[in-house]
């Protein structure tokens, strides 16, 4: 499955998360998805889809990947569902760990572009902490520009490349 | 001695097919180049593997200063003064301002020797007459290359010196993609290639030590950037740090005993010293705003770097002393990875105009800010240590290469790899 297909199933999800329930974050200027608590209303969709989701699975947990705009380390509307669900868990499974990591496109330089990456993975990192993980279940590295998912040289590739990862270390979901 | 021959063989081995990663092709020589025909040179012995006249004339071509006379155009061989007919050098389309000749020979205790000759065809006299001596043919080429362009330009030549670059390949094997990246280290030609070292994490940032013989750069391989020197004669790698967050950017002083680099241990990224006798570490830059890529002045008083402190990422400079700031560079919002001439008076760094990202050059004396290349994603720009060239990573044809552009931008080089991604470069000091 592509990363956009997944992005766009994800925003589908959020949407009716938003509609469902209208609460939202402080740090946000937009309406921006609430945590998919209700398992069961998402629960059907997953399992129509050719996602490989599991049962008894919050989608919004499947997803450990964040997106960041150009040269931006502020954590996107769209992002806050997932890293959300990730900080709920973190708090429930006080043994998980994840490693945060920061990820910039190709464009600009690359020491630069290791700075971006670790502002990104820190303001993935803040955003759990301050949604109920420990900062001891946190580790953040930079890649930089090291690590693309995408290797095209054109904006479709850029904006998958400008990422956050939560990669559990023990624990995952 | 040993490290040579075992380069002869592993040469030997290959064949012309692994000889080289680089290629070098001139995409843009000046219009007014010297005209110079150098002659085989003349040798009695057995097969050679290396043709130094050749090896001389694609230097002298590749500084973009000169335009070597084919060796098909030549009517005559002379490797003596007595054998040299001036007018068979004087035609319009087979001629030359210059002509260089020579002849090898085998000394006593192994090693070889060429004499060689610089004329002025036009004024028909010999200019200057050298010999030089070692047992590496390319070493010697380039040193000849290196006396005739001091000899014709005044400027002191930089064939001989070296370079280290990074390259990094996906590899398919087992359904996953993993990368390799190579920390290489070449003769700045792109032969005697050898790799540094080698890891499934990344490396990058790798720079000299004004000794020519230590670098430093970042690597991933235990999981975490950290800072390393490496002696490139034994290999001996030592880490210098590994701090949590940024170990980033290192920088070896003009005098060789200090280190600057970018951490963010402390918070964001900021830029340090660290003696490197004692390990001690001085933090130079205090702000919210990213600061990184460091570099020093010659005269080891101030570092110059990248910070957005003002918005987007610019060029300034910090004196040690005093801790003053300047701001260096105002033209455009992209302004990033600064590298000095050995006069610190030229500033090259990778410039944003219209999203595409050029290398660019500011004289800091009189304040003029030239963009010198067309290409895109142009990174990492270092400088000859003869300020003529600046060798940069660029992208062609969705690969990542090395190319050099001269400090006035009339000279174009490209530098295709028949492997990966190559980026990265960084030219070594005078050795």
């Amino acid at each position: 499955m592509s990363m956009l297909n997944r992005n766009a199933f994800f925003a589908l999800i959020a949407a009716v998360a938003i509609s469902a329930c209208s609460s939202t974050p402080e740090d946000t200027t937009e309406p921006a998805p609430a945590p998919a608590t209700d398992y069961s209303a998402t629960d059907n969709e997953v399992q129509g889809g050719d996602y490989g989701v599991q049962e008894q699975t919050d989608p919004a947990l499947q997803n450990r990947v964040v997106y960041f705009d150009f040269d931006k380390a502020n954590i996107r509307p769209d992002a806050i569902a997932t890293l959300q669900a990730h900080a709920q868990y973190l708090s429930q499974n006080p043994g998980a760990r994840v490693r945060v990591e920061g990820h910039a496109d190709e464009r600009g330089t690359r020491e630069y572009n290791m700075a971006l990456g670790e502002r990104r993975a820190k303001a993935a990192a803040s955003f759990l902490a301050a949604n109920g993980a420990s900062a001891s279940q946190l580790e953040i590295i930079s890649y930089g520009e090291e690590r693309p998912i995408a290797l095209g040289h054109e904006e479709g590739s850029w904006s998958q490349n400008r990422r956050s990862e939560l990669n559990y270390t023990s624990e995952a979901p | 001695m040993k490290y040579i021959l075992v380069v002869l063989c592993w040469l030997a081995l290959f064949s012309a097919s692994a000889r080289a990663e680089l290629i070098i092709v001139i995409t843009e020589g000046i219009t007014d180049a010297t005209s110079i025909a150098i002659v085989p040179f003349a040798w009695s012995g057995p097969r050679l593997k290396e043709d130094v006249a050749y090896i001389v004339s694609a230097d002298l071509h590749r500084s973009g200063q000169f335009a070597p006379l084919e060796r098909s155009k030549m009517l005559s061989f002379p490797s003596q003064e007595s054998q040299v007919f001036f007018r068979d050098w004087q035609s319009k389309t087979n001629g030359a301002e210059y002509l260089v000749i020579g002849r090898m020979s085998g000394t006593n205790d192994g090693k070889y020797r060429i004499d060689y000759q610089l004329f002025d065809v036009y004024q028909q006299r010999t200019v200057n007459k050298w010999f030089a001596t070692g047992t590496d043919l390319r070493a010697i080429a380039h040193h000849i290359s290196d006396v005739l362009y001091q000899e014709l330009t005044g400027i002191r030549g930089a064939f001989s010196t070296r370079m280290v670059y990074v390259t990094m390949e996906y590899l398919n094997t087992t359904g996953k993609r993993t990368q390799r990246y190579r920390l290489y280290i070449s003769d700045v030609d792109g032969y005697n290639d050898q790799i540094l070292m080698e890891s499934s994490e990344p490396i990058l940032s790798p720079s000299w030590a004004p000794n020519g013989r230590h670098i430093t750069y970042v690597s991933f391989k235990s999981t975490r950037p950290a800072i390393y020197i490496m002696d490139t004669k034994t290999r001996q790698e030592q880490k210098i740090t590994g701090f949590s967050g940024l170990n980033g950017a290192p920088r070896f002083s003009p005098d060789g005993r200090s280190m600057a680099m970018v951490l963010s241990k402390d918070g964001n990224p900021e830029i340090y010293t660290m003696e490197l006798r004692t390990g001690k570490l001085k933090r130079i830059t205090n702000h919210y705003a990213i600061d990184t890529e460091p570099t020093w002045a010659p005269d080891g008083r101030s570092l110059i770097f990248t910070s957005e402190r003002g918005g987007s990422p610019q060029i300034y400079r910090q004196y040690l002393d005093s801790g003053k700031v300047e701001r260096l560079t105002f033209d455009g919002n992209y302004n990033a990875r600064p590298a000095l001439t050995p006069d610190g008076r030229f500033l090259a760094m990778v410039h944003r105009s219209n999203g595409v990202f050029h290398i660019a050059v500011k004289d800091l004396v009189r304040g003029t800010f030239n963009v010198l290349t067309e290409t895109d994603l142009d990174e990492s720009p270092s400088i000859a240590p003869n300020a003529s060239m600046i060798i940069y990573a660029t992208m062609d044809k969705n690969r990542g290469v090395l190319a050099a552009v001269s400090l006035d931008g009339r000279v174009k080089v490209k530098l295709p790899s028949r492997i990966g991604d190559v980026r990265e470069p960084a030219w070594s000091p005078f050795m």
